[in-house]
C-alpha cells in the first residue's frame, strides 16, 4: 500500500515522434485502487496544501464508491478547471507534498485522481452548474487565461453578464499558446471555453484592450472590469549575438507550435529547422520548449546555470524529458552567441558555473572564467522567465517597478477594476491564477448581495 | 469573420483590401497596424492601416505579395478569419500634432511605404500642416494611390530608379537637394531605404522617424520575434514601436533578421504556388 498506482504513459520512443498526450490517465480500476490508499485523515493536510482548498479526501472517497457525479461536484465547488489543474498543477509541492502517506512511501496520486474525475465528467457530460437569474450587472474580463476564465465562470453562474476580451485569435492564454499538446491537449482547454460559452459568457477574440478598445471605454460600458493579461513578455539575455537568426524566445517556439500548429504536416507557419538546439533555463517553460523541439527531430539540450537539484521545473517533466533523450548540460551558462556573416547562429561560448552560498533560499552561482568553451549549435532558445503584459495600462493603472499591476486583494488603483493572475504576481501557476480570478469574482459578487 | 468588400490588384504585386470592421478600428491613429489571418490555419500577417472610413466602418489596407501568406490573402474574395487591431503605438506627430507645430516636416515614402504614409499626411493636413513628400518608386507604373496622395500633400517630389518619373535615382538623391528646408523627417519604406535615409540625416542631426516591419507572430509583445536593436537595447516592434528614431536603429541587424525563415518561406511559397 506504500506504492502508488502508476499512470500509464505513451512509450518513450514512440512519443518523441508525436505531440499526443504523454500521460494516459487512470482506468476506473486503477482510480479506485489508488483512491483506496487514501487514509481519509480527520485533519487533511492535502486540503491545506491546495491553493483553492479542494476537499480532497471527500472526492477521493466518492471515487472509491464509484460516484463520479459526487466527486465532480466536490471538486467543482473549489476549482473551476479540474481537467487542466489535474494535469499541470505542481502537486508535489502542494497537495501531494503534504500527504501523510508520503512520509513513509508514495503520496496519493491526487493530481491523477482529479484528472480522472474531470475527464470522466467531460466524457459523460456531467454538469454540476446551477445558474442564477440574470442580475442586470455586467463585467468585462481582459485576457482569457486561467485567471480570466475562472473569474468569468464564477460570475456568470451568479447571473452577471460577462464578456471576455482576448488579444489573440483563440481563447485560453498560456493554456493554448504555451503549454504543449502532449502535456495538455487543446481539446480540453477548448471544452472548458465551450462550457463557459454555453453558460452565456461572450468571448471576443482579436481585441487588445488598451489599444483596440481602451480601459475607459470598458469602464463606461460595464459595471466592473477584471484584468488577467498574464506575464507573457519574454526576457532575453543581454549578451553578444542575442539578435542572431536562430535565437528565439521559448514563447515564440511554443506559440508557433501550439497556437499556430507548426508541428502539423502542411502547416502554414514555419519553424526554423535546426540540427542542434540549446534551450536556456530550467523551468517548466524550458522543459516544454525542449521537448517540443525534440519532437520536431531536433537534437535538443537544456542548458541550466545551476545543478539538477535546483531546477524549478516539475520533477515529472524533468523525468519525462530525460526519458525522451533530452540532454541536460547543467552548471553552464552562455556568454556569447557566435554567428556567421549572415547572422546565423553557429555556436555559443559557454562558461562553467559553480554553486555558491544560499541567497534568499536559493543557491547562487558564480562564473568560473577559467573554463570558457565553445559548443556548436544552430538554435538557441531563451526560457528565462517573462514579465507582465501591462504596457498598455501604464497610463491608467498603478504599476510597480516590475510592471506588475498593484492590487489590494485583487482591487486595482481604480474603483471597479480588479486584476489577478500572473499580471499581479509575475509568472506563477495555473492554479494561483485561477484562484485569483475566483477571489476577484467573489468580491464583485459580494458587492451585489 | 470579417467581410472583405474589396480585394483589388493595384499593380504588379500590390493589392488594396477593404474590410468591414463593425467600428472596431474607430480609435485608429495613423502609425498603428492590424494583424490579419486569411483562414483559421493561416499565418498572422501584420499590415499598417492605410485608411479608415468611420462612416462605412471600413478599414483599408494596402499590401504587397511577398510570400505564401500574402499570396493567400490576395486570393480572398469573401471573408477573412481574423483581424486584431488597431494595435501598436500611434505615430507621435499624429498623436500630438500641436507639439510639432514649429517643425518643418518632410515625409519620405518608398514603394508600398506610401500606404502607411498617406493617413499620417492626411491627419497632419487636417491639423493645419503643409506637408512635402519625397516618393520613390521603381518606375512610373509602380505609383499607387496617386490622386489621394496629391489631395493631401503640399509638394510631391518623385524619384524613380529608371527615370520614368521625377528624378532618376533614389529618395536620398532627392533629399540631398532639399534637406535644408526641413528639421523633422518621417520615412517609411524598405529597410534598406530607411537605413540610407537615416544614415544621411544622422550626420546632419535631422530627427528622422522610421517605421519597422519585422517578422511578427502575436503582435502583443509575447514572442519577441519582432525584436529590433534600438540604441543598443532590445525593443519589440509590436509594442514598443513600430516607429523608432532612425538614428538609433541597427538596420544591419534588421536587414539580416528578415531572412530568418528564408528557406522555410521559399518552401511554403512553392507549395502555395503548386496548389
Ligand atoms: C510554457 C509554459 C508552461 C507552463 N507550465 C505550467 C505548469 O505546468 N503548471 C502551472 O501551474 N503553470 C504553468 N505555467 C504558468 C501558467 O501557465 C501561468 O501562471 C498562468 O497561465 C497564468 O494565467 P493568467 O490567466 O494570469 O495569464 P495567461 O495565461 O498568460 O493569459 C493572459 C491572456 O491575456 C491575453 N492578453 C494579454 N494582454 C491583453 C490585452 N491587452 N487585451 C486582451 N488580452 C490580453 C493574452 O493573450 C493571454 O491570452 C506555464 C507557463 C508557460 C508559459
Ligand atoms: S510579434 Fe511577438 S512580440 Fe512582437
Amino acid at each position: 500500500m506504500n506504492e502508488r498506482v502508476s499512470m500509464s504513459v505513451q512509450d518513450k520512443l514512440k512519443r518523441i515522434n508525436n505531440f499526443d498526450e504523454v500521460e494516459l490517465g487512470f482506468s476506473k480500476e486503477e482510480a479506485i485502487k489508488e483512491a483506496s490508499r487514501c487514509l481519509n485523515c480527520k485533519n487533511p493536510m492535502c486540503t491545506k496544501g491546495c491553493p483553492v482548498g479542494i476537499e480532497i479526501p471527500k472526492f477521493i472517497e466518492a471515487i472509491k464508491n464509484d460516484d463520479i457525479n459526487l466527486a465532480y461536484e466536490i471538486i467543482k465547488k473549489s476549482s473551476n478547471l479540474p481537467s487542466i489543474c489535474g494535469r499541470v498543477c505542481p502537486q508535489e509541492s502542494q497537495c501531494e507534498g503534504k500527504c501523510i502517506r508520503g512520509l513513509k512511501g508514495d503520496a496519493i496520486a491526487i493530481g491523477a485522481l482529479e484528472r480522472y474525475v474531470a475527464d470522466q465528467a467531460r466524457i459523460n457530460n456531467i454538469n454540476s452548474v446551477v445558474k442564477k437569474e440574470k442580475n442586470g450587472k455586467s463585467v468585462a474580463i481582459v485576457g482569457s487565461g486561467p485567471a480570466g476564465l475562472s473569474c468569468a465562470g464564477e460570475l456568470v453562474k451568479e447571473g452577471f453578464d460577462v464578456t471576455i476580451y482576448e488579444a489573440l485569435h483563440k481563447a485560453g492564454g498560456v493554456l493554448i499558446y504555451g503549454i504543449p499538446e502532449f502535456r495538455l491537449p487543446k481539446e480540453i482547454v477548448d471544452s472548458e471555453v465551450e462550457s463557459l460559452k454555453n453558460l452565456g459568457v461572450k468571448i471576443e477574440c482579436d481585441i487588445e484592450v488598451g489599444t483596440t478598445i481602451t480601459l475607459d471605454e470598458l469602464r463606461d460600458k460595464f459595471d466592473y472590469v477584471f484584468i488577467g493579461t498574464g506575464a507573457g513578455l519574454p526576457k532575453f539575455m543581454e549578451i553578444d549575438g542575442i539578435d542572431a537568426n536562430g535565437v528565439f524566445s521559448a514563447n515564440e517556439i511554443l506559440t508557433r507550435i501550439n497556437l499556430m500548429g507548426a508541428y502539423k504536416k502542411n502547416s502554414k507557419t514555419p519553424i526554423k529547422r535546426a540540427k542542434t538546439a540549446y534551450v536556456i533555463g530550467g523551468g517548466n517553460v524550458a522543459m516544454d520548449a525542449v521537448r517540443s523541439l525534440k519532437r520536431l527531430g531536433i537534437d535538443a539540450h537544456i542548458m541550466y546555470r545551476r545543478s539538477m537539484d535546483e531546477m524549478p521545473a516539475r520533477k515529472r517533466e524533468v523525468e519525462h524529458a530525460k526519458e525522451e533523450g533530452i540532454i541536460f548540460d547543467t552548471l553552464q551558462n552562455p556568454k556569447k552567441i557566435v554567428t556567421d556573416s549572415n547572422n546565423n547562429v553557429i555556436g555559443m561560448e559557454v562558461v562553467d558555473m559553480e554553486l555558491s552560498d544560499i541567497v534568499d533560499g536559493r543557491r547562487s552561482v558564480i562564473e568560473n572564467n577559467n573554463f570558457v568553451h565553445f559548443i556548436e549549435c544552430d538554435m538557441v532558445v531563451m526560457a528565462l522567465g517573462t514579465s507582465p503584459n501591462s504596457k498598455v495600462f501604464k497610463d491608467d493603472l498603478e504599476l510597480d517597478d516590475k510592471g506588475l499591476i498593484i492590487v489590494d486583494d485583487t482591487l486595482t488603483s481604480i474603483d471597479g477594476v480588479y486584476a489577478g493572475g500572473d499580471i499581479t504576481t509575475g509568472s506563477a501557476t495555473v492554479i494561483l491564477a485561477m484562484e485569483a480570478g475566483k477571489r476577484a469574482a467573489k468580491k464583485i459578487i459580494d458587492l451585489n448581495n | 469573420m470579417y467581410k472583405v468588400v474589396k480585394n483589388e490588384r493595384l499593380n504588379d504585386k500590390i493589392y488594396h483590401m477593404v474590410i468591414m470592421d463593425e467600428g472596431k478600428c474607430k480609435n485608429f491613429i495613423p502609425g498603428q497596424f492590424v494583424i490579419v489571418m486569411s483562414y483559421i490555419d493561416s499565418e498572422r500577417v501584420p499590415l499598417t492601416i492605410y485608411d479608415y472610413d468611420k462612416e462605412l466602418k471600413q478599414i483599408h489596407l494596402i499590401y504587397q505579395v511577398v510570400g505564401a501568406s500574402t499570396l493567400e490573402l490576395s486570393h480572398i474574395t469573401d471573408n477573412i478569419f481574423s483581424m486584431v487591431g488597431p494595435i501598436g503605438n500611434p505615430s507621435e506627430i499624429c498623436m500630438s500634432p500641436d507639439l510639432y507645430k514649429d517643425k518643418k516636416v518632410l515625409y519620405i515614402a518608398g514603394g508600398v511605404g506610401i500606404a502607411p504614409v498617406y493617413p499620417q499626411i492626411k491627419c497632419l493636413k487636417e491639423n493645419g500642416f503643409d506637408i512635402d513628400l519625397i516618393y520613390g518608386v521603381k518606375s512610373k507604373d509602380y505609383i499607387i494611390i496617386d490622386e489621394k496622395i496629391k489631395s493631401v500633400c503640399n509638394n510631391i517630389f518623385y524619384t524613380s530608379d529608371d527615370g520614368s518619373i521625377g528624378l532618376e535615382g533614389n529618395v536620398v538623391d532627392y533629399l540631398k537637394k532639399i534637406y535644408n528646408n526641413y528639421n523633422y523627417i518621417v520615412c517609411i519604406g524598405p529597410v534598406i531605404m530607411m537605413k540610407s535615409v537615416s544614415e544621411f540625416t544622422k550626420k546632419l542631426g535631422i530627427k528622422t522617424i522610421v517605421s519597422m516591419n519585422p517578422i511578427m507572430v502575436d503582435g502583443t509583445g509575447m514572442c519577441g520575434a519582432c525584436r529590433c536593436k534600438v540604441d543598443g537595447k532590445t525593443k519589440f516592434a509590436c509594442i514598443d514601436g513600430p516607429e523608432f528614431d532612425g538614428a538609433l536603429v541597427d538596420f544591419d541587424i534588421a536587414l539580416k533578421r528578415m531572412n530568418i525563415y528564408k528557406d522555410e518561406e521559399k518552401e511554403l511559397l512553392n507549395r502555395a504556388l503548386g496548389e
